[in-house]
C-alpha cells in the first residue's frame, strides 16, 4: 500500500522548473531517500508535501487523501512531520518545552479548559509531559531537557528537531538532511535513530547527501536532477545505475 | 578595557543636556558620566578583588539573578499581604498613583500577550482601551447600566474590536503590522474626537457612575485600590495559566519560528488572531475600570502615546515575561512621579534612565531567556 503518492506534480518559481512532472509513491513503514545535486528540487518537493508550496500543477495523495490545498497545520494533523535543512527550534524555549509545544496538533484544551484549570488540561498537561520525556529519551536528549534550545550543541539540535517532529505523531517523517555537518559517530547515531523509527511503524523520506547513510538504510532510492526523477530503485540498482553517475560526476567519467 | 562605549554615552548625554542647560552644563554632565562609567567598568575589571558584594551587583545586570527571587513564594505572599494593608498608611496620592499602576499593569500585561508571547507588534494598542473606557462611559451615560452589567459587553467588545484589527493586520508582517495598527490607534481616536453626537468629541463624557456592589457604592480611593488589586490579581492568574498552556506555547511557538510552528500542527492564522484579541480582552477591562474611576472619559487620555508607553512597559519589564511586566508597568508609573521634583528634566531623566537600561540589559528588568517549564 502506498502511504504518499505524487501525481504529476510540477512546480515552477518565475521561469525556473524546480519540479517537471514528478511521479513518486513512498510505500508505507519504508525508509526512502531521495538524493541528486544542489538544486535538483529534493528540498521542493518537502515543501509541496508539508504545503509550504502550492505546486502550480498535479496532486499529492496521502493515505489516499488529495493534500495540495490543505494548509500546513492540517497536513501537519493528518500526520505527517518534517526536519528543517537549516534547523528551526524554537530558541528560545527549553527542549523538553520544544517537545512539548509539538504535541499540539494531538491535544485540544480550549480557553475555558485552561482559564479554569478543568480536569482534562490537567490531565493533558501530565499526559504530554511524560510522552515528551519518552521521545527525548528516544533521541538520547533527556539530560538536556532543562536547557535552552538554542544553546545546545549543533548535532543535539538536530536530533532534538527529529524529536520534535516525532512528537507531532506523524505517520510519514520527512528528514532533510539530517546529518549535515555532523562526525562519523553522530552520524551513525542518527542512522540507528531512523532504523528504530522504522521499527515504530513509521514511514520515513529522507534527503541526504552523504552516501555512507542513503545507501545504509534506505529501501528505495529516488534520483532527482533539474527538477526531473532520473532514476528510482533499491541502492545497488543505483550504484551501478549510468545516470545517476552522469548527474553526479558529469558525461566523461 | 574599552573606552568607546562609556565614551559614546557620555557624548549622547551632553548632546541631549545641551538645548536645555548650555554648553557648560554639557560638559560637566560629560565628565561625571563618563567618569562613573569609567569607574564602574574598572570596578568590574577588579571584581575579584571586592569579589562577593560587587560581583552580586555585577551578577544582576549579566543573568537572571532577580528572577528567581521576585519569583519566590514567600516574597509573592509578604508582597501581597503589603499592598492589602498598604491603604489604612499611606495618603491618597500614594492611593492614586497606586491605583493607576494597577490600570496600567493590566494593559501592559494585555499587549504582553500580543508583543511578548505572540512577538506581533501592536502600536495601537491604546484603541482598545479607549473603546473598552467608551463603551462603559456611553452604556452608562446614555442607558443607565451599571459597571458590573456593563464590563462584560465592554470587554466583549473589545475582543470583537481586536478581531476585527487581526483578521487584515495578519496577512502583514512586522513593520507593515506596525503601521496598520498604529493607524488603527488614531482612526478610533480620531472617531471619538469627531464624533459629536455620541461621544460629545473633545469635550468628553461626564458623570458616569461608579460601581455598586450590594448596594455599597465605590466611592472612595481605597475602594477603588482594592477592586484594582482584585482585577490585577484576576489578570496575572489568568494570563500566566495561558503563557503556560497549549495556547501561551503555540503563540512562542509562532514567535519563535512560525514556519515549524505551522509544520508541528499550529494554525498560525488563527493563533494569531487569538493573541489579539485575548489582549483586547485585557485593555476592554483597564478601559472600563479607568472610566469608572474617573468618571470623565475624554479623547485626549487615549493618544499615540499611551500606546507608546504601555510598549514601553512591556519592553522595560521584560517583553514576554509576566512579573517582569508588572514591574516594568509599575516602574513606569512610579518614576515619573518621584521625578516630580525636578519637574522640568523629569521626561529627560526617564528617558535616559530607558538608554541605559536598554544598554545593560536589552531583554528588560526580569526578562530573558528561562525555561518556565522543567523535569
Amino acid at each position: 500500500m502506498h502511504l504518499l503518492e505524487f501525481r504529476n506534480i510540477s512546480m515552477h518559481f518565475g521561469g525556473i522548473k524546480a519540479i517537471e512532472d514528478l511521479d513518486m509513491r513512498v510505500k508505507e513503514n519504508q525508509i526512502m531517500s531521495i538524493i541528486g545535486p544542489n538544486g535538483a528540487g529534493k528540498t521542493t518537493i518537502f515543501n509541496c508535501i508539508t504545503g509550504l508550496t502550492k505546486p502550480v500543477k498535479g496532486s499529492i495523495f496521502f493515505s489516499g487523501k488529495d493534500i495540495v490545498n490543505l494548509q500546513p497545520h492540517e497536513i501537519a494533523k493528518l500526520g505527517i512531520a518534517r526536519t528543517f535543512q537549516n534547523i528551526r527550534l524554537f530558541k528560545e524555549m527549553a527542549v523538553l518545552e520544544n517537545i512539548i509545544v509539538a504535541q499540539h496538533c494531538r491535544t485540544s484544551s480550549g480557553l475555558v479548559d485552561t482559564v479554569f484549570g478543568l480536569g482534562r488540561f490537567r490531565r493533558e498537561e501530565r499526559i504530554i509531559r511524560e510522552k515528551a520525556i519518552e521521545y527525548l529519551e528516544f533521541v538520547g536528549l533527556y539530560d538536556f531537557a532543562n536547557t535552552v534550545s538554542g544553546s545546545l550543541p549543533y548535532g543535539a539540535q538536530r536530533k532534538l528537531e527529529i524529536a520534535r517532529a516525532l512528537a507531532s505523531e506523524p505517520s510519514l517523517i520527512l528528514l532533510d538532511e539530517p546529518t549535515a555537518g555532523m562526525n562519523p559517530q553522530e552520524t551513525g547515531q542518527v542512522m540507528e535513530l531512523i532504523e528504530n523509527m522504522k521499527k515504530l511503524g513509521k514511514t520515513v523520506l529522507l534527503i541526504e547527501h552523504d552516501m555512507k547513510v542513503v545507501m545504509g538504510i534506505s529501501e528505495w532510492i529516488v534520483v532527482m536532477d533539474h527538477g526531473v526523477k532520473i532514476a528510482e530503485g533499491i541502492p545497488e540498482d543505483i550504484k551501478n545505475n549510468q545516470l545517476v553517475i552522469e548527474a553526479y560526476l558529469g558525461k566523461e567519467y | 578595557m574599552s573606552l568607546i562605549n562609556p565614551l559614546i554615552i557620555s557624548i549622547w548625554f551632553a548632546i541631549l543636556f545641551l538645548p536645555f542647560k548650555g554648553l557648560k552644563a554639557a560638559l560637566i554632565s560629560f565628565i561625571i558620566i563618563l567618569l562613573t562609567l569609567l569607574l564602574f567598568k574598572s570596578l568590574l575589571r577588579y571584581k575579584n578583588i571586592f569579589k562577593d558584594p560587587l560581583h552580586k551587583i555585577y551578577n544582576i545586570f549579566e543573568s537572571n539573578l532577580l528572577t528567581p527571587v521576585y519569583e519566590s513564594i514567600y516574597l509573592r505572599y509578604v508582597l501581597f499581604a503589603v499592598l492589602l494593608v498598604m491603604p489604612f498608611f499611606v495618603r491618597d496620592y500614594v492611593l492614586d498613583v497606586a491605583i493607576l499602576s494597577c490600570i496600567y499593569i493590566i494593559l501592559a500585561l494585555g499587549l504582553n500577550v500580543v508583543v511578548g508571547f505572540a512577538g506581533l507588534l501592536n502600536l495601537g494598542f491604546v484603541a482598545f482601551y479607549a473603546i473598552g473606557a467608551y463603551t462603559y462611559a456611553l452604556l452608562n451615560t446614555k442607558l443607565g447600566i451599571g459597571f458590573w452589567s456593563a464590563l462584560p459587553f465592554s470587554m466583549l467588545l473589545t475582543t470583537i474590536a481586536g478581531f476585527l484589527l487581526a483578521i487584515p493586520a495578519l496577512r502583514l508582517r512586522g513593520d507593515y503590522l506596525a503601521i496598520v495598527t498604529l493607524g488603527f490607534g488614531e482612526i478610533v481616536r480620531l472617531i471619538l474626537n469627531n464624533w459629536d453626537t455620541l461621544t460629545k468629541g473633545p469635550n468628553g463624557i461626564s458623570g458616569i457612575s461608579t460601581p455598586v456592589v450590594f448596594s455599597f457604592t465605590f466611592y472612595k480611593l481605597t475602594h477603588f485600590y482594592y477592586l484594582l488589586i482584585f482585577f490585577v490579581v484576576i489578570t496575572i492568574l489568568i494570563t500566566k495559566r495561558v503563557h503556560n498552556s497549549r495556547i501561551g506555547r503555540a503563540w512562542i511557538a509562532i514567535r519563535e519560528d512560525e514556519i515549524a510552528a505551522s509544520t508541528i500542527g499550529i494554525n498560525t492564522t488563527m493563533y494569531k488572531l487569538y493573541s489579539f484579541a485575548f489582549g483586547a480582552f485585557w485593555a476592554g477591562l483597564a478601559g472600563s475600570i479607568f472610566a469608572a474611576k474617573m468618571q470623565f472619559v475624554s479623547p485626549e487620555s487615549f493618544t499615540f502615546m499611551e500606546s507608546v508607553l504601555i510598549l514601553c512597559m512591556v519592553i522595560l519589564g521584560g517583553s514576554g515575561s509576566i512579573s517582569g511586566v508588572v514591574v516594568g508597568a509599575f516602574l513606569l508609573v512610579l518614576l515619573p512621579e518621584l521625578l516630580r521634583e525636578v519637574q522640568l528634566y523629569r521626561m529627560l531623566a526617564l528617558g535616559a534612565g530607558l538608554v541605559i537600561l536598554m544598554i545593560f540589559r536589552p531583554q528588560g528588568i526580569l526578562g530573558g531567556k528561562s525555561a518556565s517549564l522543567r523535569i
